[in-house]
């Protein structure tokens, strides 16, 4: 039993591991695609719309593959570690998808507030960081939130390229006739969504104290 | 010499002719108002005079310095073109305060950023702010509003937010203030006190232009009116000469609606 659970709880560090690293990396990866698909440089624009449509637009389990295989098949450099393959899989399609909130954040704050920074004087960056940053985060936590909570999910996708996470570890025990361990695993996804849940209900009351 | 001097300005958005052939002068210590019904390009000319809108023709001068001149194609810098701006302060008709700032930071926030880039401001840094700041709190003072320092937009009703968005403009000491219909967003009874602190602005001489519906305010406070119609300017002139003995048939027809409101 103890065995066992420390098996599970060793399975879920990989994928806590999964999600933060992806996590601190999608959040400021996704700004700069952000800034890319609201260029006024219409090239640039257009590949990084359609870069979002593609990443958006297929399965994540079918980007895992392609990360783990084509390196090697069409590179002849072989994707050697597959946590590696994961992460470059999941920040790339995490970052599309925070990219696309941004841009929604970015584009609900009025004109009016980029007008007011620039007559008093604000470059457009003091503008952003200063004026429009604090508001757009504020906006998008709610929706954020609820990406950060599929992500959790999403990190048991990491298993389809041979990533012991915590589910592939539990199934291991159905081979010995043992479904607990299995459906256990839905317990550590739900206490750590739960943690998170608390986690941006406070996030959100902190930023209560103005209004958009 | 005037302080400011608009020659033959004109703007387009695509075929729409907004504004033809403007000019006027103003001095310094003078407030213009500017009335005319909506449409008739008065938002768009001040939007003009600070930038948010580059015009098609004509020049603007302040002081001895052409800051636009259409028939010079200026490639200018985006640090050059946030100098011209600072000569005018712009008051939005809806605030466009900042929501998650006190009153206080509203009005210090810019000034405390474009001093980040004097020569002598690491050395001095703690001298510079104060002086902000303190100039920051005589300006909510000026309008009213000392008490309401550490407030959030939200916090206050439109007329306050409004006084706020006043010192905001006022604080970086802009040549010319330019309000944008000032008190069109605000409820009947909270105009006054904006209209009041216009009021006090003018007795002290402090230089502005003023779009505004409101005729018995204009022709108070303004020591010249200028009328726009589609995009020219019709009339202008003292208060009554304008509002009160309206020669051109056009103003005529706006100010009745007025009177016989």
């Amino acid at each position: 039993m103890q065995e066992i659970i420390k098996v599970l709880i060793s399975g879920f560090g990989e994928n806590l591991r999964i999600f933060v690293l992806t996590l601190a990396m999608a959040i400021p990866l996704g700004l700069i695609i952000t800034f890319g698909s609201m260029t006024k440089f219409k090239p640039v624009r257009w590949l990084t719309r359609t870069f979002v449509w593609i990443i958006r637009g297929t399965p994540l389990m079918l980007q895992l593959f392609v990360v783990l295989y084509a390196p090697g098949l069409l590179f002849g450099i072989p994707m050697r570690d597959r946590l590696v393959a994961t992460l470059v899989a999941f920040v790339i399609n995490y970052a599309a998808y925070f990219s696309e909130i941004y841009r929604g954040g970015i584009e609900s704050i009025p004109k009016g507030q980029y007008e007011a920074g620039a007559v008093l004087g604000m470059t457009r960056r003091q503008v952003f960081f200063k004026v429009v940053l604090l508001q757009v985060v504020k906006r998008i936590v709610p929706s954020m939130g609820n990406e950060v909570i599929t992500l959790v999910k999403d990190t048991a996708l990491a298993r389809v390229i041979g990533v012991a996470e915590i589910i592939m570890v539990a199934e291991r025990y159905t081979k010995q006739g043992l479904i607990g361990p299995l459906f256990s695993t839905g317990l550590y996804f739900l206490l750590f969504n739960g943690l998170l849940t608390l986690l941006l209900g406070r996030i959100e009351r902190k930023m209560d104290y103005f209004r958009v | 010499m005037a302080i400011l001097e608009v020659n033959s300005l004109g703007k387009s958005f695509g075929a729409t002719e907004v504004l033809k052939d403007i000019s006027f002068s103003l001095e310094k210590g003078e407030s213009l108002a500017i009335i005319g019904s909506s449409g008739s390009g008065k938002t768009t000319l001040l939007r003009c005079l600070n930038f948010l809108e580059t015009p098609d023709q004509g020049t603007i001068r302040v002081g001895d310095e052409v800051i636009f001149d259409a028939s010079r194609t200026m490639t200018v810098s985006n640090a050059e073109l946030r100098k011209k701006r600072l000569h005018f302060g712009l008051v939005f008709q809806n605030f466009n305060l900042f929501p998650q700032y006190t009153a206080f930071r509203n009005v210090t926030l810019a000034g405390e950023l474009l001093a980040q880039e004097r020569p002598d401001y690491k050395a001095n840094k703690k001298a510079i702010l104060d002086e902000i700041q303190q100039h920051g709190r005589d300006l909510l003072a000026s309008v009213g509003l000392s008490a309401k320092a550490d407030n959030y937009p939200h916090q206050l009703s439109g007329g306050q937010q409004q006084r706020v968005a006043i010192a905001r403009a006022l604080a970086l000491n802009p040549d010319i203030l330019c309000f944008d219909e000032p008190t069109s967003a605000l409820d009947p009874e909270l105009t006054g006190e904006v209209l009041s602190v216009i009021r006090s602005l003018a007795s002290t001489k402090t230089t502005m232009i003023i779009v505004t519906h409101e005729m018995g305010f204009a022709r108070q406070v303004a020591d010249n009116v200028l009328f726009m119609d589609k995009g020219v300017v019709v009339e202008y002139g003292s208060p009554a000469d304008v509002i009160e003995n309206p020669k051109n048939e056009r103003t005529k027809r706006f100010l009745e609606n007025y009177t016989n409101a």
